[in-house]
């Protein structure tokens, strides 16, 4: 084990001069710190619960599912284990779209004011220590948790699940469910991006938590609620115009939700969950003449998800460059 | 003598239009401990962050260990220590694992950093069980032993404490003081603390630079600064009888009739006359001869305190002037 730390430590991206980098020591104790901290296990028990209650409902209808002949997605168990529900209990990744942010919020709304506020930045930063390490250290060690807890819930629920129906995963599905939690960490790390953001810009904690909140509120509700009324307004007749026009109409209407990162996680979540999504607007039946009711493939599901997903990086980057813009231009004094 | 440890040349600090700090000359040399005096707000924390690199000057120059603080803020940082005014720590960690955070930060090694974290908290004075306790339970004084502590785990040339003695009790402040005086005797440190309690200051430092308004209006050590500034300057009396003088005093002529006076003031019992030369003996027999009742007779001596009221008077004076 030592062997193997000491040739960990040969790559100078880890250590420089035999020592862990600060950044690294950065990490660590943010890490630390947010395990040992009250919030985080309590949104780690939520999370456990959503997970497990979602995934044993979808365990209890898995027989029915599969059996559906007209399914063509019934040969991927792992992936209806994710997707399936019974009316009680919405799936976990639609679970994971509200509690996703709530998540990467919770871990980020203090990361930077709290520390100016305990009187710690100030000392911090008389430490040899590069001011945006600082920053970057907050975002990664809260995504590397975010992530190695996704990645440990859906290893559990693929061992579970190889133990109770004895159906060995397809490298399909591991493809699949791999992107899916990396697709889930980047939305919570859009979350979490724009939750530091405030942290800067506001002083005190309390006021980053609640705009956070306030944005992801006005993303999650209000907005598809205007750009429903605002698509009512302007809609044309339906007698009116010609098929394309209003084809080309609902285009934009769905365009415009797609501002939300809530809509672009769903989109791609769900055309990465469920093979058998082709497309995520509307399809005309010319488009549907001849096509062959088959799960697509990995490949091509995500093809259908890359532009959300870039998306979604770019929302989190633009957070994270103007955090770091506002961050290093700081007076640090309190 | 001639290699100064800290050299800051025309350091200017602007925010907008208010100049925090307004070309500071001011050089340091190894092994010295320097008061930085100054009223809330004299530019005192401003030029520290400076010096440190936390903030870029506006203007000018600050060279600390032969580094460019602006330029090379990390080099600066390693090997100097600071305390800010108001130490805060991580609540949730103890007071060892905030310790070995700052420690390791610095560079220390992982196997080594518990031996020197408990080697330096020895050194500041922290008890057994004061080590494993969440620094959310420390004192104030504890907490400003324990910023010391993570000052001098990084074994720096050059400590800066910015207002290291705020709200410890008097006890409290004269032990904190003298063990950073010890310190910086033994280890040869240098050490540039800012402040605005003028007595404490008086006890350890070597030479003080008094600041006020973004200007250091004065530097040198103590004997030297009430010597250019009391030289020409009078001496005083106050004289405290048992009844009330009536205003006008009737005396006040007949006293100022005497050699070398040059002004008196009465009020209520008490009399303050002021004159070139020590005159007290004539002072005093000029009120025995008049039969007053003299209760006490004190004669003002210099300190820190009146150097300190002196130049702020004449500075207040000078802004009311122009």
């Amino acid at each position: 084990m030592k062997a193997f730390m000491n040739s960990l430590e040969w790559s100078s991206f880890l250590t420089v001069e035999g020592q862990p980098k600060p950044f690294w020591i950065l990490v660590r104790k943010e890490i630390a710190g947010h395990i040992r901290s009250w919030r985080f296990v309590i949104l780690l028990v939520l999370i456990v619960l959503t997970f497990w209650g979602a995934t044993s409902v979808a365990m209890g209808n898995l027989r029915e599912v599969v059996a559906k002949t007209k399914d063509v997605d019934k040969l991927f168990v792992y992936l209806k284990m994710l997707t399936t529900t019974a009316g009680t209990l919405p799936p976990f990744h639609v679970f994971l779209n509200f509690l996703g942010p709530l998540l990467g919020i919770s871990l980020g709304f203090d990361a930077i004011n709290s520390e100016q506020q305990n009187g710690t930045l100030t000392r911090i930063m008389a430490q040899p220590v590069y001011r945006d390490n600082l920053l970057l250290s907050k975002f990664v060690s809260s995504l590397i948790l975010v992530g190695a807890l996704l990645f440990s819930l859906s290893l559990l629920m693929i061992g579970g699940g190889m133990v109770i129906t004895g159906v060995l995963i397809e490298i399909e599905e591991v493809l699949r469910i791999m992107s899916f939690i990396i697709l889930c960490t980047i939305y919570v790390g859009f979350w979490l991006g724009l939750s530091i953001l405030l942290s800067i810009v506001f002083k005190q904690a309390s006021t980053s938590a609640l705009t956070t909140i306030g944005v992801w509120l006005f993303f999650t509700v209000f907005y598809q609620i205007v750009i429903n009324i605002a698509a009512k307004t302007f809609a044309p007749a339906a007698n009116e115009v010609s098929q394309m026009e209003m084809l080309h109409f609902n285009e934009l209407i769905l365009n415009l939700l797609r501002l939300a990162p809530s809509q672009l996680y769903t989109d791609a979540t769900t055309t990465l969950l469920m093979p058998s999504v082709r497309s995520l607007g509307p399809v005309t039946m010319e488009q549907m003449a001849g096509a062959i009711p088959s799960p697509l493939p990995f490949r091509e599901s995500l093809m259908i998800v890359w532009p959300q997903l870039c998306g979604l990086i770019a929302a989190t980057l633009m957070c994270f460059a103007l955090s770091y813009y506002l961050f290093m231009r700081r007076e640090i004094r309190t | 003598m001639d290699n100064p440890i800290i050299k800051l040349e025309g350091l200017t600090k602007c925010y907008g239009a208010f100049k925090a700090v307004n070309g500071l000359d001011l050089s340091i040399n190894k092994g010295e401990i320097f008061g930085l005096l100054g009223p809330n707000g004299a530019g005192k924390t401003t030029t520290i962050l400076m010096m440190m690199g936390l903030t870029e000057p506006t203007e000018g120059k600050a060279h600390v260990c032969g580094f460019n603080a602006t330029n090379d803020p990390i080099s600066v940082k390693r090997l100097v220590g600071y305390m800010p005014d108001s130490v805060g720590f991580y609540d949730n960690m103890t007071a060892l694992e905030n310790l070995m955070y700052i420690g390791e930060l610095n560079g220390i090694p992982r196997d080594e950093v518990k031996g020197r974290a408990l080697e330096t908290m020895e050194m500041v004075g922290l008890e057994e069980e004061a080590i494993h306790k969440k620094t959310a339970a420390y004192s104030r004084g504890m907490k400003q032993r324990l910023g010391l502590a993570e000052v001098l785990i990084k074994q720096p040339q050059v400590i800066i404490l910015d207002e290291p003695t705020l709200g410890i009790d008097p006890s409290g402040v004269k032990e904190f003081l003298q063990l950073i005086m010890k310190l910086s005797r033994e280890k040869g440190l240098t050490v540039l603390l800012s402040s605005h309690h003028l007595h404490q200051v008086q006890q350890v430092c070597d030479r003080v630079g008094i600041f006020v308004k973004g200007e250091l209006l004065v530097e040198g050590n103590i004997d030297t600064l009430s010597k250019r500034l009391f030289e020409e300057k009078t001496y005083e009396v106050n004289i405290t009888i048992e009844d009330d003088v009536k205003f006008p005093w009737k005396d006040e002529e007949e006293v100022l009739k005497l050699d070398f006076v040059q002004h008196v003031s009465a009020k209520g019992q008490n009399i303050a006359i002021s004159s070139s030369r020590d005159v007290t003996p004539d002072i005093v027999r000029f009120f025995v001869e008049k039969e007053y009742r003299v209760n006490g007779v004190q004669k003002k001596s210099y300190g820190l305190e009146d150097i300190y009221q002196k130049y702020f008077d004449s500075n207040l004076k000078k802004q009311i002037d122009q």
